[in-house]
C-alpha cells in the first residue's frame, strides 16, 4: 500500500501528462498548468527544509568544533543577515537600500568571479585535452586549432581557414551532436515510460 | 490723340481682353475640381467570404477572409477589420490588412476577463473596411455568423503519436520478454564498470566519495536518472562502509536524495551509518553552489567524484577542482554543451543516453534491461527511416518527409 498510492498517482499524472500534449482545449491547459503550479508550490516548502537542512549541518559543525568550522559561522552569519535585512519590519524589504547593496555589491561580484574561473579551468583542459598522444587526439588537436585560428586574421588564408572550420562545426560536429541529441531524447522516453509503469521507482527510495 | 490711344488701348484690355485673362483661368480650374469630385469616390467595396477556425488550437482564433477587386488595390491604403457579437452590435477593430492581403487572423483572449476575449462555439460578425488613399473609405456588408471552437486532438501531432505508441510497444515486449528469462546482452560501459573500482578505491585510501546530483530540479530525467545510480553508489559504499557525501543544489532533490540514500544504507544490511548530515542542502545559486562544493572537494580531499544529473556553466570548475585534487572522476549529463567539459577533465563520462541507461547496467534488473533494448530498436528504426528519407529527398521525393513531419 505504502508504494502502491504514489505509484498509481504517478501513473495518473504522467498519462493525464501524455495525453494533454495531444490535446489542445483549454481545460487540459489548466489542468497542466495547475499541476506545474503544484511543483512551485512543494518547491516552496521544500526551500524550508533546505534552509533547517543548512542549519543543522552547520550548527552541528559549530558545536563540535570539526575541522574548518569558522567557515559554518559565516554561513550561517550570511543566511540570518539576508533574511533580517530583507523580512525584518523597519528595514524595508527586498527594494531596500542595504538588502539591494548586499546583493548586487556582494553577491552578484563573488558569483562573478566564480564564473570568471571558467576561462582558466578551460585553459587547463584544453591543455590536457590537445596533446597529439594517439592519431584520434591529433584529429581533435588539430580541428580544435581550426576552430580557434578562424577568428584571427591571416590574410589569404582567412577565407579557406574560416570555409574549413564552418564545414567542421556544420557537419561531422553537428552530424555527431545530432546522434547524441536523437539517443538523449529516445533514452528520456524509455525513463519516463520506465517511471510510468513503476519499472523505475528509486526516486521513491527502496522497497 | 496719344492719350486718346492710350485709353482706348486701356478700355480694350480691360473690356476684352482681362475678362478673357480671368475666364481662362476659371477654365483652367474645371478640371482641377472634376478632379478632385473622381477622387472622392469610395473605393470598391470588400465582401467578406469565410471565417475559418484555425484547426488544432484551443479555439479562441478565426481567420477572416474577403474578397476585393484587382482595380481597386491600387486605390486604398489597406483595410481596417472590426469584429462584433452581433450583426447590431457596437463593432471594435480588431486589426489592420495591407492592401494586397485579403484575410486576418484574429487572435481573441483566452481568459474570460481579457477585453479580447473571444468565446468558443460562439457567434462572431465581421466587417471589413478599406480605407481609400484619398481619405474615403468603404465597409463590406457584415459577414457572419463565424465561429471558433477548440479541437479535441492535435492531427498535426500524430507522428509524435505513431512513435510513442510503436515506441512503448517495444519496451512492453522487451520487458515481458526479460520477464520471462530471456537474456538481454548490453554493451558494457566504462563508466558503470568503473563504480566498483572507484568505490573500493575510496574505502582503500580511507578518504570520502562526493556525489553531485548537478543543478536540475527532481523534475528534470537527468536528476532522476542520477537517484538511481546515486542508490546503486550508496550501496556499495554502505556495503564498504565508505563515508559518502552528497551536496544538493535544490531541497526538493535535498529530500528525495536523503530518501534514497537512507533506503540504499537500509538494503545494505547498515541503516545505524546513516545520517542525514551526509546529503545536505548547499544553496541554490549556482556560483555560491560551486563554491560550496569546490570547498568541500579541496577541504574532504575525496577520492571519487561522481557528477551524475543536469549540468550547466558549473561543470568544468567542478570537474577541474576535482581533478586538481587527484581524485577518480565519472560524469555523466544529458547537457550536450557540458559533456566535452567532462570528458576532457574526467576519467569516465557516461555521454547523454548512458546516464539514463546506468541504473539498468548497474542494477542488471530484467526489467529495466528490457527498456534498453527498446531503444536500440527504435534507434535501429530511426536509422532506416532517416536513410531512406535522405534518399527519397535526394532523389527528389518528399513524400517520406511529410510523413513525418510535425505540425505545431
Amino acid at each position: 500500500m505504502k508504494r502502491r498510492v504514489p505509484l498509481t498517482i504517478v501513473f495518473i499524472v504522467s498519462l493525464f501528462m501524455v495525453i494533454q500534449y495531444f490535446v489542445p482545449l483549454d481545460s487540459w491547459a489548466w489542468m497542466y498548468q495547475y499541476l506545474i503550479d503544484w511543483t512551485i508550490i512543494i518547491g516552496v516548502f521544500a526551500l524550508l527544509l533546505g534552509i533547517w537542512s543548512l542549519l543543522r549541518v552547520n550548527y552541528e559543525k559549530i558545536q563540535r568544533k570539526s575541522e574548518n568550522w569558522q567557515y559554518s559561522i559565516v554561513t550561517l552569519l550570511g543566511l540570518f543577515i539576508m533574511i533580517i535585512v530583507g523580512f525584518v519590519p523597519g528595514w524595508g524589504n527586498l527594494e531596500n537600500y542595504t538588502y539591494q547593496h548586499l546583493f548586487y555589491y556582494v553577491l552578484v561580484p563573488i558569483q562573478a568571479t566564480m564564473f570568471s574561473l571558467l576561462a582558466f579551468f578551460i585553459a587547463s583542459a584544453a591543455f590536457r585535452a590537445f596533446r597529439a598522444r594517439s592519431a584520434l587526439a591529433s584529429l581533435l588537436l588539430f580541428s580544435g586549432l581550426i576552430i580557434m585560428i578562424r577568428f584571427v586574421p591571416m590574410g589569404p588564408l582567412s577565407e579557406p581557414i574560416s570555409e574549413i572550420a564552418t564545414w567542421i562545426l556544420q557537419v561531422p560536429n553537428l552530424a555527431a551532436k545530432r546522434a547524441i541529441i536523437i539517443g538523449i531524447g529516445l533514452g528520456a522516453a524509455a525513463t519516463a515510460l520506465k517511471i510510468m509503469l513503476g519499472i523505475e521507482r528509486a526516486y521513491l527510495g527502496r522497497d | 490723340m496719344r492719350y486718346k490711344c492710350i485709353i482706348a488701348a486701356a478700355v480694350l484690355f480691360v473690356g476684352l481682353i482681362l475678362p478673357q485673362a480671368l475666364f481662362a483661368q476659371e477654365d483652367a480650374e474645371v478640371p482641377d475640381s472634376l478632379l478632385a469630385e473622381v477622387q472622392l469616390e469610395p473605393p470598391p467595396q470588400p465582401v467578406v467570404t469565410e471565417g475559418v477556425d484555425r484547426p488544432n488550437d484551443n479555439g479562441h482564433k478565426l481567420t477572416v477572409k474577403w474578397k476585393y477587386p484587382e482595380e481597386g488595390v491600387d486605390l486604398i491604403e489597406g483595410f481596417e477589420v472590426y469584429r462584433s457579437m452581433s450583426p447590431d452590435g457596437e463593432f471594435q477593430l480588431r486589426g489592420q490588412s495591407p492592401a494586397d492581403y485579403f484575410e486576418y487572423f484574429d487572435i481573441g483572449g483566452v481568459d474570460k476577463s481579457d477585453p479580447d476575449y473571444m468565446a468558443n462555439d460562439e457567434d462572431y460578425y465581421y466587417k471589413i473596411v478599406a480605407i481609400g488613399k484619398n481619405g474615403v473609405s468603404s465597409e463590406s456588408e457584415i459577414g457572419g455568423p463565424f465561429q471558433t471552437s477548440g479541437q479535441v486532438f492535435h492531427t498535426g501531432k500524430i507522428p509524435v503519436l505513431i512513435g510513442v505508441v510503436i515506441f512503448a510497444f517495444f519496451t512492453v515486449y522487451f520487458i515481458s520478454s526479460a520477464k520471462k528469462g530471456k537474456e538481454l546482452y548490453v554493451r558494457p560501459l566504462a563508466g558503470i564498470e568503473a563504480v566498483d573500482e572507484a568505490v573500493g578505491r575510496a574505502t582503500e585510501m580511507g578518504k570520502p566519495i562526493l556525489y553531485i546530483l548537478g543543478i536540475g530540479t527532481a523534475a528534470d530525467i537527468a536528476t532522476i536518472a542520477s537517484f538511481t545510480i546515486l542508490g546503486r553508489v550508496a550501496k556499495k559504499v554502505a556495503e564498504y562502509q565508505t563515508d559518502l557525501i552528497v551536496p544538493c543544489y535544490e531541497p526538493i532533490v535535498m529530500s528525495i536524495a536523503q530518501d534514497v540514500v537512507r533506503s540504499a544504507y537500509l538494503e545494505a544490511g547498515r541503516p545505524d551509518q546513516y545520517n542525514d548530515d551526509m546529503v545536505f542542502f548547499v544553496t541554490n545559486a549556482q556560483f555560491a553552489y560551486v563554491a560550496g562544493v569546490n570547498g568541500i572537494m579541496v577541504r574532504e580531499r575525496p577520492a571519487t567524484n561522481f557528477y551524475l544529473g543536469y549540468f550547466a556553466a558549473e561543470s568544468l570548475i567542478l570537474a577541474e577542482t576535482g581533478n586538481s585534487i587527484g581524485a577518480i572522476q565519472i560524469a555523466g549529463t544529458d547537457q550536450i554543451t557540458q559533456i566535452p567539459f567532462f570528458v576532457v577533465a574526467c576519467d569516465y563520462t557516461l555521454i547523454g543516453e548512458e546516464l539514463y541507461a546506468a541504473s539498468a547496467y548497474l542494477g542488471r534488473d530484467p526489467l529495466l534491461l528490457g527498456s534498453l533494448k527498446a531503444e536500440d530498436w527504435a534507434k535501429g528504426i530511426l536509422m532506416v527511416v532517416f536513410l531512406i528519407g535522405v534518399l527519397t529527398v535526394a532523389f527528389g521525393w518528399d513524400g517520406i518527409r511529410e510523413l513525418v513531419r510535425v505540425n505545431l
